[in-house]
């Protein structure tokens, strides 16, 4: 092997990776939370809805699941510029990824939701609870709980497709090396350190879902029980 | 102690025991349910006064389980009318919320939510539906789990709880609600005789302090013992009605065949 790493050349650019992480960081938060809110309302929709809402859930959940996040961030970002609405690629990016993980957590949380007992709703309305009261207070923690570790998972992977953004220019991590490589001609080195900020941000995630989990799911936490 | 320190409501010893005094808590009239083309009730009429302790007994099969649910509304009916503390069940535009306030359920797989602790769960209803302060709810939680004896148990989770303590808790959260009727599924029936026991303390209280019960039920020498009222079922109609003495003295051949096998 003749190659001689250069990571010395790299060093100027380390303000820029720094922003880079952290805009990567924030795309993925935000994709994460509205991801969260918009698949599950979706999938209570698809699971108690009206028939035209299971049918309308159910064409949004096929066709994000069927089609390549690329074109949907290429459809998310001409599209709205099409309607005559500009939004910047910060934007366009997080909104992509939410429609895609919607979707995803969609079916996940629906997996969650049909496995709380009927009984469980049957006792929540002879104790006079409305319905909205029933899915608050007595299906939704139980029902996430159970596919919690799968939705950490998806998080996770909604993180690393965030650098698929940097293809309608949003300043994110990928974004960030690609211009740094083609500054420095440095492409290993530069992707290699891209890989390992990858690596940390996938650890912080997980960490991050795991703390939120023993805030929320505190069941698991008072008896121990491994989320 | 706080106001809620009897959560059963005064004992009403001047309600007596019987169903000719003062207007049925529960009637039902001709009432027929079919799921698909099995018919489970074919025409049940039943009579429930206040005080009273209404024991349904009956083979598996013979709709005792499924008149109960259609008392608590729970399965529509084809035929017939129900009125339960006043609110007529059979009527499409029953308010489901009155009713809730009015008649409790207790069920045989307990159905606590088990993501909440003993206590936790007997606040539920009364933050969500009473619109009682989370201090005031656990008041009332505290005074409804000593009531059943489970005081200690109050940060418990279900998973930490026997089948028995489980039920009680189950119980204690329909009290919580302060109902005029209490409805009780077969609650033993997946207990041990141990466990059975003291749940069955726990109702024999609740008797004693005048609350109006229908009970389904495989415990005859409970039945015999506690109900006011017992009522036989079989293919789906109230086949032989009367009070516990009814047991040792049964009357049609089907009663004296189900006790000789449940005995």
């Amino acid at each position: 092997m003749s190659y001689q790493f250069d990571f010395a050349a790299l060093l100027p650019y380390w303000p820029e990776f720094v922003r880079g992480l952290w805009l990567t960081l924030q795309l993925s938060a935000m994709a994460t939370v509205l991801g969260f809110i918009v698949g599950t309302l979706c999938a209570i929709g698809r699971a108690d809805g009206p028939p035209a809402v299971k049918w309308a859930v159910a064409a949004y959940v096929e066709v994000i699941r069927n089609t390549p996040l690329l074109v949907q961030i290429f459809l998310v970002y001409f599209g709205i510029a099409t309607l005559g609405i500009r939004i910047g690629a910060n934007t366009a990016a997080v909104a992509a990824l939410v429609v895609n993980v919607g979707a995803y957590t969609c079916e996940i949380v629906r997996a969650g939701l049909e496995s709380v007992h009927k009984a469980q709703l049957e006792a929540a309305d002879c104790l006079g609870l409305s319905r909205v009261q029933t899915y608050w207070h007595v299906v939704l923690r139980p029902a996430v709980e159970r596919v919690y570790p799968a939705l950490t998972s998806q998080y996770v992977l909604l993180m690393l497709a965030s650098s698929i953004t940097s293809q309608i220019s949003a300043e994110e991590l990928t974004a960030v090396a690609n211009r740094v490589q083609s500054d420095t001609f440095r492409s290993f080195e530069t992707y290699i350190v891209v890989g390992l900020l990858y690596l940390l941000l996938s650890f912080v995630v997980r960490i991050a879902f795991w703390l939120v989990g023993l805030g929320v799911f505190v069941r698991r936490r008072k008896l121990g029980t491994a989320l | 102690m706080s106001a809620v320190a009897n959560p059963t409501r005064a004992a009403r010893e001047d309600t007596p025991r019987s169903s000719q005094a003062g207007a049925p808590v529960v009637r039902l009239h001709d009432v027929h349910k079919s799921f698909g083309a099995l018919k489970v009730l074919d025409g049940v009429s039943l009579d429930v006064g206040p005080g009273e302790i209404a024991a349904i007994i009956g083979q598996s099969g013979s709709g005792k389980s499924t008149a109960l649910r259609c008392i608590n509304a729970l399965e529509t009916i084809q035929q017939g009318t129900i009125h339960v503390c006043g609110h007529a069940i059979h009527d499409p535009g029953l308010d489901r919320r009155a009713l809730r306030r009015d008649v409790g359920i207790v069920f045989q797989s307990y159905n606590l939510f088990p993501h909440l602790t003993a206590e936790q769960n007997i606040m539920l209803a009364p933050t969500c539906v009473k619109g009682m302060t989370k201090a005031q709810a656990r008041d009332l939680a505290r005074a409804v789990l000593s009531h059943v004896g489970l005081a200690e148990k109050a940060e418990h989770y279900p998973e930490q709880l026997s089948g028995g303590q489980q039920q009680r808790v189950a119980i204690a959260r329909s009290l919580a609600m302060r109902p005029k009727l209490m409805l009780f599924d077969e609650v033993t029936s997946a207990l041990d005789p141990q466990l059975t026991g003291e749940v069955l303390k726990v109702m024999e209280n609740l008797a004693r302090e005048g609350m109006t019960m229908i009970l389904v039920t495989h415990e005859m020498a409970f039945a015999r013992k506690v109900a006011s009222k017992v009522v036989y079922m079989h293919r789906g109609r109230v086949w032989e009605t009367g009070t516990g003495a009814m047991l040792d003295d049964p009357q049609t051949p089907e009663l004296r065949a189900f006790i000789g096998n449940g005995l």
